[in-house]
Parts: structure tokens; sequence; C-alpha cells
């Protein structure tokens, strides 16, 4: 068989592994290796290339912002001028508060928005001071932006890489434009 | 929330990127926390029994298989819950948000391939009667390095 056939079968099968996480005991590689059949070693190589390749973006800890008492969260959307859409882009992805960082097309005229940056806090007025933060300190006075936050949840679902949190009620406040 | 003890508090905010790829992990980090494995080991089994952490393990790029997309729509305030099950009704739908906006019903879309997300994003249009605006990743500026936590 086509080894290249057999190391994608290798790889999904550790993904899965590792996407529900590490068993809590003294070996977890060792542990996930006998789930699969191979090597301690095989495992541990294979979580460093899936790094390597930033398929894993992280691997560590994954904490819930909500059970923590990160309550809201804020989407950031921005009208960047597509000359510094780059610059800021990196800039604005890089705070420890942001925790996504896209751009999407714009869509003229309902929505004039090229990038969108996710923002936890504990509550709103937290969220909005972050957001003041980042407009101070990368001299966005100019730029036009919203503060989306989340109301009712209507449906989440696992996706491996989600970050936001649950159901929750918050009072409909419109904050600038 | 309760009040951490400084061994979770550094559980919860040290280890979210760079875990350790020994072959003790854990070990690893009760040595930089100058505490026994086993304490390690306890401390992260409770804090996720508590539902504070949700894993030990990967975090994916975003669109490594697949088409993907954030969806908006444009929902008549009274028809909001009447299009967001409609909304919901579809498989592919995995996050569905109300938002504080004239957009005010937000949605992730996934679906194996580009034709099918397109397909998908179409039929929820014909079955709502509304418009959906389709806003796909570009770029992705986001270097993920765990969310630091501020314990005051």
């Amino acid at each position: 068989m086509d080894m290249r056939v057999l190391d994608f079968a290798f790889e999904s099968s550790l993904i899965e592994a590792i996407g529900q996480g590490l068993p809590l005991v003294s070996r977890p590689y060792e542990a996930i290796a006998k789930q699969l059949c191979c090597s301690e070693a095989k495992v541990i190589e294979g979580i460093q290339r899936l790094i390597q390749r930033d398929d894993i973006k992280r691997f560590g800890v994954v904490v819930r912002h909500r059970a923590l008492g990160y309550r809201a969260n804020g989407m950031v959307v921005w009208d960047i001028p597509d000359s510094r859409i780059e610059e800021l882009g990196h800039r604005i992805g890089r705070y420890d508060f942001v925790t996504l960082c896209y751009q999407r097309p714009r869509r003229q005229p309902d929505w004039p928005y090229n990038l969108f940056s996710m923002i936890h806090g504990r509550d709103q007025s937290d969220v909005c001071k972050q957001v003041e933060l980042i407009v101070e300190q990368c001299e966005l006075q100019q730029i036009k932006y919203e503060i989306l936050f989340s109301g009712r949840c209507f449906k989440q679902r696992g996706a491996i890489y989600s970050r936001t949190a649950g159901p929750i009620s918050q009072p409909r406040v419109a904050v600038n434009g | 929330m309760r009040q951490y003890s400084p061994i979770e508090q550094r559980l919860l905010n040290d280890f979210q990127h760079g875990l350790p790829l020994s072959p003790t992990p854990f070990a690893d980090i009760a040595s930089e926390l100058g505490v026994y494995e086993t304490t390690v080991l306890e401390n992260l089994k409770r804090l996720q029994t508590e539902g504070v952490i949700s894993r030990i393990g990967a975090v994916f790029r975003p669109n490594r298989v697949g088409a993907s997309t954030l969806a908006a729509m444009m929902v008549p305030e009274q028809d909001l819950e009447t299009v967001a099950a409609i909304v919901n009704d579809f498989a592919e739908v995995n996050h569905n948000y109300e938002r504080n906006h004239r957009f005010n019903l937000w949605f992730v879309v996934v679906a194996n391939d580009e034709e099918s997300l397109q397909a998908t994003l179409q039929e929820i249009e014909s079955r709502s009667g509304i418009k959906v605006m389709d806003l796909p990743m570009e770029q992705d500026y986001f270097i993920d390095l765990g969310f630091k936590m501020q314990w005051t």
C-alpha cells in the first residue's frame, strides 16, 4: 500500500485522539499509542509534525472562558483600508485578549467591514475597554468599527476549534458605530 | 466563581500552549511548579470535572478540512426564533448566535466542499425567505498563545 495513504490514515486517527484531549495519566502519549496500536515515539512525532505544519495551532490546556467568569464575548468588526489590512490584522491578532482575528470579504453596501476579531471579557464594559485600548495603541481613531455582542445562543456544537461558549441572555446594548 | 489556588492559577494560565512533548509531560510541569506529578494530575482532573478546563490537547487550525464560512442574516425581530430553528435544522450549522446588530443572526456552516457549502446557504435562503450573507475567512491573523487570565 502507498505509504502516504497509511500516513494519512494514521494522522486522521491521531487527530481524532488528541482532539478529544489527552488522558490525565503519567504517560498520556503511551496511552494514545496503545489505542492506535503504534509506538509512543510515533505519537509524539506525529504531534510534532502537526504542530510544525500549523495544523495544530496550540497544544496545551484548553480553558472554558465562561466557566472562569469571562461572560461577555464581543465580535469586533473593523473597516480597515485594504493597504493596511495585513499590518493591522497581525497587530490586533497578537493581543492576548483577542481570541480570533480573521480577514473576511466586505459585502457592500450592507457590510463594509473586512476584519473580525473576537474579544472575551468579564462583562461588556470590560470588552469595550479592551477595544478602546486597541484603538488607542494602534491609532485607529479614524477607522470605523462596531462591537456585536452575543445574545441568545440557538445552537452550539463542538467544532473542535470552537472557543466561544454557551447560552446566555444579555441586555442588548448597541455600542457605538 | 470560586477562588483558585496558586497551583491552579498557574496550571490554567501557563500551560495553554507548548505542553511538553516528552513521554511524561505532567511530570515536567510538576518539576517546573515544584510539586509532585500526582498533584498536577489531581488538580487538572478536578478542574476538568468542574468544567473550567475543557481538555488538555490540541486546538486545530480552522478550515483544515472541508469548506466553512461565517454567515449572517437580517431577521425581523419577531421571526428570529422561527428562522433560528430553520437554520438549526441543518447538520452543517454548528454555531448559531443572536447578536445585537441589524444582522442579528450569525452562524458557522461547515461542509465537505465549497459546492455543498453554497448549496446549503441557498437552501437556508429558500426555506427562510431571507438573504444569507456569506463571509468566508480570507486570512487568519490570530496567533494562538492561549488566553491570559486576570486573577484580580
